[in-house]
C-alpha cells in the first residue's frame, strides 16, 4: 500500500533528523579542540531546513498525510519557519555559552535539535497521538538540557523539577485523551471535531478536554500549574532558559491551537471556563509575582508567565461572537512577537552575565553609562514585553484586545478589563530594568568598560532587535502571517 | 510642487528620526558633529514647516491638506493617513520652532551627566511623535505618535533631571500610560461601532450611530487620555514634580508642545467624532477647568521654588485653554488654539529663565534670590516682559488666548447642558466670574514672582558673585520666542484668521 509520502511537504523534518544524525556520529570524529564545529553543522541543518518552509509556503495549498494526521498548510508552514528561526536564534545564543563551560559540545546540539525536530512535526499534528509524540520528543531532550551544568546543584534541581513535572502533566494528559478516544471514537482531530458534538456523555467530555488541557497548561506554565518553571529558568544554563520560555512553550501553545480550533471548537464549553480561568490566574499571578524579583530572570520567567496569560485571553474568547478568526490570529501573531522579543532580552542577559556572573538586576546599574548600545537594545526588549508603541509588543496586546472586543460577552470584557490593568501593572517591573540601566550609578563592583561581546551573540540581539522594531512599526509583516494562518 | 504636497507631512515626521539615525552613528565624542547634525535636522524640518505654510491653501483652510493617505496595517484597517488644516498647522509650526530653539539653547547647555549625543537624540524623538501626534488622521496612528513622546521625556526627566528625578520620571510615566490605555480602549470601542479608524471618517457620522449611553462611556476613556496629558485637575498632579525636576529643555517641550497634544485630542477626536457625549460633558469639563484655575493659582502663591511656580501657572493656564473648549463655541475654541500657542511660547520661555538662572544661581529658591535687574539687567527685562505675557496684558500674546477664552464662557453653544439640570448659560456665567478672578490671581502670584526675583538689591549670598548675563545662545534662543509673543499680542489675527474657517466648522459638526 502507498502510504501516500509527500517528500516536499515533510522535507523539513528529514532534514533536521539527517542533521541529527550527522552531528551525533561527526562529534565521534572531530578532535576535542574541534569539537565547537558540531554547532556549526547543527546551524547549517536548521538554515537548510527552512528552504523547503519557503517553498512550501510558495507553493501553497493543503497537504494532508497519513490519513490526515499530519497536515501541511499555511498555518503550520507558518509555524515551521518560526520555530526554525527561534532555534537559530537560540544556538546563536548557545555557541560561546556551551563552548566557554566544560560542557560536552555533540551532545548539546543533537538534544537540542531533537527538540526543535518535535516542534516541527507539532506544527503539523492534527492527530492526539501525533500531538503527544511531538511534545514528548519536545520534551525529554529539555529535561536533560536544564540539568547541563551537571556541578551545580541549582541546575540539578532544575532539571528533577522539570522533569518530575513534565512527566506528571503527560500522563495526566495522556488520561484524558484516552478518554477523548473513548468518547469519540478516533484520534483524528477532524473526526474529533465530527463526533464531540454529538457524544451524550457532555460530562465525561468535560473532565477528558479538562484532564489534556491541565498537561498542556503545565508545558504553557500557566498558573495554578506554573511553580516549576521560576525554579527551573533560574537554575538551567541561561541559553536553554531561552528555549524553554520560547520555543518549549509555543509547541505547549501550537497543540493548544491544534486541539481547541480544530477539535474541539464546536463544544466551547468544555474548554472555555477552564482557560478563563487559567487566563485570569497566570496574568495575574504572573505580573504581581514579577514585581517583587530582584534576579532578571526569574523575573524574566514570571513575565513569561504573565504573557502566557495574555496569550491565553483570545483562546478564552474564541467561541464568543464572531472572535473566532481574530482570536486565531491574535494567537498567532502574539506567539511570533512574543518569541522575537522574549529571545532578545534573553541574548542580552546571556551576553551580560559573561561581565558579571551574575543575574541580579541591581547589577545592570548604569549599563547604558559604558555600555550604550546593548542597554538601548535591551530597553527595546523590555518595553516590548511591556507593549509600549512603536515597539512589536503593542501590536501582540493590540491584536489580543481586539480579539475580546469582537466576542463582546460579559466574561470577554472581564478578562479585558483585568488584561489592561496587568499591562499597567507590567510596566512597573519592565521599566526598572530600564530605570536601573539608564539612571543608576555603575556599582563599584563593576569594570565599568565597554562590553566585548562574541559575534554569535551580537548576531542573535540584532535579529531580534530589528524584528521587534521593524514589527513594531510596521506590523502588516506579522500580521499578514497571522492572517494566512488563520486562513484555513 | 505635485511633490511637495504629497511628501511634506511625511518629511515633517520622519526628518527627526532620519536625522536621529545619524547621531546613534555617530561616535559619542564627536559632540560638535552630533550638534550639528540635530541643528540641521530640526532646521530642515522647520524648512518643511515653512513650505507647507507657503504652499496652504488658506482659502480652503478648514479641510485637510496635504493628505498622504496609504495602507499600513490593513488586518486591523488602521491606515498611514496624515493631513494638516487650520487647527493643526498652527500647533505643527509651534512644535517645530521650538525644538530648533531647544537644540540652539542645549549648544552649550548640557545638564549633568552631559553626554550631548543621546540628549539629543531625544529631542529628535520628541518631535517625531510630537509632529506626528498634530499630523495623524487615524486613530491608530495618532495613539502611536501619541506614545512615542512619552519614552524620550521619560528619559530626559530621568537621566538628565534635578535630586528627585526617578520619582517625577516614573511619575510621567506612569499616569501618561494608564490614561493612553483607556484611550486606546475608546478607539478599540469606536472602530467596532463605527468600522473605521479614520478621523476624517469618523467626524463625518458624528457619532449618529451610537446611542448616548454608549458615547459617553467611550468619551470617558478619551477623556481620561487627553485630560491626564493636558493635565487637568485632578490629573495634575504628575506635572509640577516632571517640570520640577525636568532639565530646562525638557520643561519647554513638556510645557510648550506635550501639554498641546492632550487639548489637541479633545478638539481633534473626542469632541467632533462623539458630539451627543461632548454637549454632556462639556459642564463638567468646564468645571474641572475653572477648578483647575484656581487651584493651581493657588498653588503658585504657596511655592517657594521658582520653576514649580511656573509649573503650576502652567495648570492655571490650561484651565483657560479648558474653558474656551468647553464652551463647544466657535470663539471659544479659536481661543483655545490661540491660548495654547501663546502658553508654549510664554511658558517655554519662563522656563528657558527659570533654567538659565538655575544654571547662573545655583538654585531656584526664590528668598535666595533677588535683584536680578541689577546682576543681570537685560535678563531681567526679558523676565519682566515675559512675566507681562503671562499675566494677559494687552497687547502680548497671552492676552488673546486668556481674555476671549472667559469671555466665551458668557454664552456656550446652545446644545451644551448645565450642571445638575440646570441652566448652561448660568453655569458657563459662573465659570466665567470665577475664571476672572483667576486672572486677577495669575496677575498676583507672577507679580510676586517678578518682585522677588528681580526687584530689590542682591542677596548678601550672591552680592559679590558674577552674573553672567544673557549670552549669544541664549539671545538666538530667546529672541524668535520673544518676537513671537510680541507679534502675536499686535496682530492676533495671523493665527485666529487660520483656525477660524475650521474652527467654524467643527462647531457645526459638534452642533448636530
Amino acid at each position: 500500500m502507498n502510504p501516500g509520502w509527500d517528500f516536499h511537504a515533510i522535507a523539513p523534518e528529514i532534514i533536521l533528523s539527517a542533521t541529527i544524525i550527522v552531528v551525533l556520529i561527526a562529534d565521534f570524529f572531530f578532535q576535542y579542540r574541534r569539537r565547537f564545529q558540531t554547532s556549526q553543522l547543527a546551524t547549517i541543518g536548521v538554515l537548510a531546513a527552512m528552504v523547503p518552509v519557503i517553498t512550501l509556503a510558495v507553493d501553497g495549498g493543503t497537504r494532508r498525510m497519513f490519513g490526515g494526521a499530519f497536515v501541511v498548510d499555511p498555518y503550520s508552514i507558518a509555524l515551521t519557519g518560526f520555530f526554525l528561526a527561534a532555534a537559530y536564534v537560540t544556538l546563536l545564543l548557545s555557541v560561546d555559552y556551551i563552548g566557554d563551560g566544560d560542557y560536552y559540545q555533540g551532545e548539546f546540539y543533537v538534544l537540542l535539535l531533537i527538540s526543535v525536530l518535535g516542534m516541527v512535526v507539532m506544527s503539523s499534528a492534527r492527530d492526539l497521538i501525533t500531538i503527544f509524540v511531538a511534545l514528548e520528543t519536545i520534551s525529554i531532550p529539555t529535561f536533560v538540557l536544564a540539568g547541563w551544568r551537571k556541578h551545580d546543584p541549582k541546575s540539578n534541581e532544575a532539571a528533577i523539577k522539570y522533569y518530575l513535572i513534565g512527566v506528571l502533566s503527560s500522563a495526566i494528559m495522556l488520561y484524558g485523551m484516552s478518554l477523548v478516544f473513548g468518547l469519540t471514537g478516533s484520534t483524528l482531530l477532524r473526526d474529533i471535531a465530527v463526533a464531540a458534538p454529538r457524544t451524550p456523555h457532555t460530562s465525561l467530555l468535560i473532565v477528558a478536554v479538562f484532564l489534556t488541557l491541565v498537561g498542556f497548561a503545565f508545558k504553557i506554565s500557566a498558573v495554578p500549574f506554573h511553580f516549576w518553571a521560576p525554579d527551573t529558568y533560574e537554575g538551567a544554563p541561561t541559553p536553554v532558559t531561552a528555549f524553554l520560555s520560547v520555543s518549549s512553550k509555543a509547541g505547549g501553545f501550537v497543540a493548544m491551537i491544534s486541539i481547541v480550533f480544530f477539535g474541539f471548537f464546536a463544544v466551547p464549553d468544555t474548554w472555555q471556563p477552564v482557560l478563563w480561568i487559567l487566563a485570569v490566574a497566570s496574568m495575574i499571578l504572573g505580573n504581581l509575582a514579577a514585581l517583587r524579583q530582584t534576579n532578571i530572570v526569574r523575573m524574566l520567567a514570571y513575565s513569561s508567565i504573565a504573557q502566557a496569560g495574555f496569550m491565553l485571553v483570545p483562546f478564552a474568547v474564541a467561541a464568543d461572537g464572531d472572535a473566532a478568526r481574530s482570536s486565531f490570529e491574535a494567537i498567532v501573531i502574539y506567539l511570533l512577537i512574543f518569541g522575537a522579543m522574549n529571545l532578545g532580552a534573553f541574548a542580552v542577559v546571556i551576553a551580560f552575565a559573561r561581565r558579571t556572573r551574575s543575574a541580579e538586576i541591581s547589577t545592570y546599574a548604569g549599563l547604558g553609562s559604558y555600555a550604550p548600545g546593548f542597554a538601548l537594545l535591551m530597553s527595546i526588549f523590555v518595553l516590548s514585553l511591556a507593549g509600549l508603541p512603536p515597539l512589536a509588543g503593542w501590536f501582540a496586546k493590540f491584536v489580543m484586545f481586539r480579539s475580546v472586543l469582537d466576542a463582546g460577552t460579559p466574561g470577554a470584557t472581564v478578562l479585558g478589563i483585568i488584561a489592561a490593568v496587568m499591562s499597567v501593572v507590567a510596566f512597573f517591573y519592565y521599566m526598572r530594568v530600564v530605570m536601573e540601566m539608564w539612571f543608576h550609578p555603575v556599582p563599584d563592583s563593576l569594570e565599568a568598560t565597554p562590553l566585548r561581546i562574541p559575534f554569535a551573540l551580537n548576531a542573535a540581539v540584532g535579529i531580534c532587535g530589528a524584528i521587534v522594531l521593524i514589527v513594531g512599526v510596521y506590523p502588516q509583516v506579522f500580521a499578514r502571517i497571522g492572517e494566512l494562518a488563520a486562513g484555513g | 510642487m505635485n511633490w511637495f504636497q504629497e511628501w511634506a507631512l511625511t518629511l515633517a515626521i520622519f526628518l527627526p528620526a532620519v536625522g536621529l539615525a545619524i547621531i546613534l552613528l555617530i561616535p559619542k565624542a564627536e559632540e560638535t558633529a552630533a550638534k550639528v547634525v540635530a541643528l540641521v535636522t530640526t532646521l530642515a524640518t522647520l524648512g518643511v514647516g515653512i513650505g507647507v505654510i507657503a504652499d496652504f491653501n488658506f482659502d480652503a483652510s478648514s479641510r485637510l491638506q496635504f493628505t498622504a493617505n496609504e495602507p499600513w496595517i490593513d488586518v486591523i484597517h488602521a491606515r498611514y493617513h496624515l493631513g494638516v488644516d487650520g487647527i493643526a498647522l498652527p500647533l505643527l509650526i509651534l512644535s517645530m520652532f521650538v525644538t530648533v530653539l531647544c537644540v540652539i539653547y542645549s549648544w552649550n547647555h548640557f545638564p549633568e551627566p552631559h553626554n550631548p549625543k543621546a540628549f539629543l537624540a531625544l529631542i529628535l524623538l520628541l518631535e517625531v511623535g510630537m509632529n506626528g501626534t498634530f499630523l495623524a488622521e487615524d486613530l491608530i496612528l495618532f495613539f502611536i505618535f501619541f506614545e512615542i513622546v512619552l519614552l524620550p521625556m521619560f528619559f530626559m526627566i530621568g537621566v538628565w533631571g534635578g535630586p528627585n528625578r526617578e520619582y517625577a520620571s516614573i511619575k510621567f510615566f506612569l499616569f501618561t500610560l494608564f490614561g493612553s490605555a483607556l484611550m486606546l480602549l475608546g478607539f478599540l470601542a469606536l472602530f467596532f461601532l463605527e468600522g473605521t479608524f479614520q478621523i476624517p471618517l469618523l467626524t463625518a457620522k458624528g457619532g449618529i450611530n451610537i446611542v448616548r449611553i454608549t458615547q459617553n462611556l467611550i468619551f470617558a476613556g478619551l477623556f481620561l487620555g487627553f485630560a491626564i496629558k493636558v493635565p487637568m485637575f485632578p490629573f495634575h498632579t504628575w506635572l509640577p514634580d516632571a517640570h520640577t525636576e525636568a532639565p530646562t529643555v525638557g520643561s519647554v517641550l513638556l510645557a510648550a508642545i506635550l501639554l498641546k497634544l492632550g487639548v489637541y485630542g479633545f478638539i481633534r477626536i473626542a469632541l467632533p467624532i462623539l458630539p451627543k457625549a461632548a454637549h454632556d460633558w462639556a459642564p463638567w469639563i468646564g468645571l474641572l477647568a475653572v477648578i483647575g484655575i484656581i487651584y493651581g493659582a493657588l498653588c503658585c502663591l504657596a511655592q517657594t521654588d521658582m520653576k514649580r511656580l511656573i509649573a503650576f501657572s502652567s495648570v492655571s493656564h490650561m484651565g483657560f485653554v479648558m474653558l474656551g473648549v468647553a464652551t463647544l463655541t466657535t470663539f471659544g475654541i479659536n481661543a483655545a488654539i490661540f491660548g495654547m500657542v501663546a502658553h508654549g511660547l510664554i511658558t517655554g520661555m519662563l522656563f528657558f529663565i527659570a533654567g538659565t538662572m538655575q544654571h547662573t544661581y545655583g538654585t531656584r529658591e526664590m528668598s535666595r534670590l533677588g535683584g536680578l535687574l541689577k546682576q543681570a539687567p537685560k535678563m531681567g527685562w526679558i523676565l519682566g516682559f515675559t512675566v507681562m505675557a503671562s499675566l494677559g496684558l494687552p497687547g502680548l500674546a497671552g492676552f488673546w488666548g486668556e481674555f476671549p477664552a472667559v469671555l466665551s464662557a458668557y454664552s456656550p453653544a446652545h446644545q451644551v447642558m448645565g450642571l445638575f439640570g440646570g441652566n448652561a448659560d448660568v453655569t458657563f456665567r459662573i465659570f466665567m466670574v470665577v475664571a476672572a478672578v483667576g486672572t486677577v490671581l495669575a496677575a498676583g502670584y507672577l507679580l510676586w514672582m517678578y518682585q522677588r526675583v528681580a526687584f530689590g538689591e542682591p542677596t548678601p549670598e550672591f552680592a559679590d558673585a558674577h552674573i553672567h548675563d544673557v549670552s549669544i545662545y541664549e539671545w538666538i534662543a530667546w529672541a524668535p520666542m520673544l518676537i513671537g509673543i510680541l507679534v502675536l499680542g499686535i496682530y492676533p489675527d495671523i493665527i485666529f484668521s487660520v483656525t477660524d474657517p475650521t474652527v467654524t466648522r467643527l462647531t457645526q459638526l459638534i452642533g448636530r
